[in-house]
């Protein structure tokens, strides 16, 4: 008995000695905690730049790299504590909302001065006014996949009343995420997408609702199979992954409605607890050095805000309007900003509903039906007592 | 004293990863953002109760259909030649050895309009079905996944029944019926319950079987949870008091289950 306990001990004291010299090594060693979306950085396949290698090649800082699905599952993170990340990639509304809520540490842009090959188009966007947090790295825009095939419209008639068309009953997806798919009903009865007016959103839900009879399905990722085999006929998507899509089926094009339609921004920040502000900063600086800049922007597929990395592009790229639109296509674009809690709720309330079928303004539903188990349960335990007394 | 520090890692284990996440729904339960005790997580979730409803209706239907499938193959297993039975629980353990959620996956291409299936009604120009993104399509789902934890359980039971109670049954005059209404069936039922226990658990929490063949427009409890931590307003606090109503209904519906078995039990007894 006590030969076990002792056995137990050692091996413990012995693990704890292995942990502790693996802590001390790892620590004499500086690195580096990315936190991004899966396949968002180079990574070396077919030849390109492993550039978190690359990184710790040139600077001896070692990255961490850890993925996220969605802002959210990131916010959920960071403000549940106990990380410690270096770098983050959220979004263009994530990006306000972290603001807002202290979470970002102001950038030492004299640290990174690459900054400067940044396309002046991108910096002070409305999630970060100043441009004090963040460093532009991906953006994209939301517009329409049609099968050439079946849809009659012609491209340039293609707006966002056509997912409402009763004629393509059961053959459109729509965003399985309710911000996306309440810009698109916004868009289309022509209101800002960050409205703070809660009678818009009204409204935008009742039109969704309207439309819920002609949805086939509300995906995500799952868009690619059916659009590709003729599954489904629209589909409103990221043009980030336009070529994907078209690969697997060449009938499909893509078109942003001329209503205007949502941008993205993907940004690089340091979030607040960062222990490693400096080697952050001198990440961030290396993602816009042009070489590194344009071999994530092939692997991604996402449009670029780097201009020299943009000019190094291919022709054929660099003048599709799928990944860079027309000046007046962007102009007509807008960007989502955080919303307050109350409409944040609202939404989320709201696309319950939409996707539920109405939910009851009654509360206390729920307590019958756990009393109706409840009592189920004793009536049970009643017949059976009787049954023994018997 | 031997048991006992043996037990210390597992009891170590319960208490770090069971009852404490158990305590922390509890209180994020009854608390708001700002700390203070409230009830108005559980008026809020009982706005959802439709969603409840639905899962539930839709866990217990299931249920129903895999014990009406289920409860015959166990019983046809049992009585095969003995060589054969390790055969047929061998099938029926093979699907379970794919990912989950690979088959939920295949279903998908399966059911679609364009899939497997409606391309075969086609060929021998039979009207196309629309089968996918329907409650009967998760129920498919649902039943298809969890039918293996329905039969296993009645199987073991059914097999342990000793032939000599059957004989003598047959001795004291009872036909092919009685013998199953009378002996078997009162005896199988601890397999059915925990069968039922198996497959009811599951099919109420999981949401990703109505994501996927649902299309996203069949909403449970599942959803509800995942948008509360995932969703754009980020509430654990709703979050966990959802979470704790459903673990209270499943914890009543396995009471019920269990005082049918002990029911059952006494009744053969007297």
């Amino acid at each position: 008995m006590k030969r076990r306990f002792c056995f137990i001990a050692f091996i413990s004291i012995i693990g704890l000695f292995i942990t502790g010299c693996e802590y001390k090594s790892e620590k004499a060693k500086e690195y580096i905690n990315v936190y991004s979306w899966g396949e968002f950085i180079s990574n070396g396949s077919e030849g390109s730049i492993d550039v978190n290698k690359e990184f710790t090649k040139e600077t001896g800082i070692k990255v961490n790299y850890k993925t996220f699905q969605n802002n959210e599952e990131l916010f959920a993170k960071l403000s549940g504590g106990g990380f410690d990340y270096d770098v983050i990639i959220p979004s263009d509304y994530m990006v306000s909302k972290l603001i807002e809520n202290d979470m970002l540490e102001k950038l030492n842009f004299s640290n990174i001065p690459n900054f400067n090959l940044i396309n002046n188009n991108f910096k002070g966007l409305n999630f970060d006014p100043n441009n004090e947090y963040s460093v532009p790295y991906m953006w994209g825009m939301v517009g329409i996949f049609y099968n050439k095939e079946e849809v009659v419209e012609k491209e340039e008639e293609i707006s966002w009343d056509i997912l409402w068309n009763k004629k393509y009953k059961n053959k459109i997806l729509m965003f399985d995420n309710a911000r996306d798919s309440f810009a698109i009903s916004l868009l289309r009865l022509g209101y800002p997408i960050n409205t703070q007016d809660s009678e818009k959103w009204k409204e935008a839900a009742n039109e969704l609702l309207r439309q819920k009879p002609l949805v086939q399905a509300y995906v995500m990722d799952q868009i690619f199979n059916k659009m590709g085999n003729h599954e489904a006929v629209l589909a409103p998507y990221y043009a980030g992954d336009a070529a994907a899509i078209m690969k697997s089926n060449e009938n499909i094009g893509f078109v942003i409605p001329k209503e205007g339609s949502t941008m993205f921004v993907d940004s690089l920040c340091i979030p607040k607890n960062s222990s490693h502000k400096r080697q952050a900063e001198q990440y961030i600086n290396f993602m816009c050095r042009t070489d590194i800049a344009l071999a994530n922007v092939k692997h991604i597929g996402y449009s670029t805000p780097h201009k020299e990395a943009y000019e190094k592009l291919d022709e054929e790229v660099k003048n599709n309007e799928i990944f860079y639109p027309s000046k007046e296509v962007l102009d007509k674009s807008q960007i989502f900003t955080n919303l307050s809690p109350e409409i944040n709720s609202l939404m989320d309330k709201l696309w319950i509903e939409v996707k539920a079928g109405g939910i009851s303004e009654n509360p206390w539903m729920i307590l019958f039906i756990l009393g109706g188990f409840i009592l189920l349960y004793f009536i049970i335990i009643l017949l059976k007592k009787c049954r023994f007394i018997k | 004293m031997k048991i006992r520090l043996s037990l210390f890692p597992y009891l170590l284990w319960m208490a770090i990863f069971v009852i404490v996440p158990m305590m922390l729904v509890v209180f994020f339960s009854f608390t708001d953002s700002s700390g203070s005790l409230t009830f108005e997580n559980l008026i809020e979730a009982g706005k959802y109760s439709a969603v409840f409803l639905r899962s539930i209706s839709l866990g217990a239907a299931s249920t129903i259909i895999c014990l009406i499938i289920g409860y015959p193959a166990a019983h046809f297993i049992s009585k095969a030649n003995f060589k054969y039975q390790n055969i047929f629980i061998m099938l029926l353990m093979i699907p379970m050895w794919t990912s989950f959620l690979l088959r939920t996956y295949a279903w998908m291409t399966l059911l679609e309009y364009n899939g497997l299936i409606n391309r075969l009604l086609n060929f021998f120009e039979i009207q196309r079905l629309n089968m996918i993104n329907t409650p009967g399509a998760v129920m498919l789902g649902m039943v298809y996944n969890f039918l293996p934890y329905m039969i296993l359980p009645i199987y073991t039971v059914l097999t342990k029944i000793d032939k000599k109670v059957i004989e003598a049954a047959q001795d004291l005059g009872a036909n092919k019926l009685e013998v199953f209404t009378k002996v078997i069936f009162p005896l199988s039922i601890p397999g059915i319950v925990s069968g039922v226990t198996m497959v009811f658990v599951p099919s109420v929490s999981t949401f990703i079987i109505s994501k996927m063949l649902g299309g996203g427009s069949i909403l449970v409890i599942g959803d509800l949870i995942e948008m509360q931590f995932l969703g754009n307003a980020y509430n654990p606090y709703l979050g966990s008091c959802i979470s704790l109503i459903l673990m209270i209904i499943i914890m009543i519906c396995m009471g019920i289950m269990n005082s049918l078995d002990n029911g059952s039990e006494e009744e053969i007894f007297l």
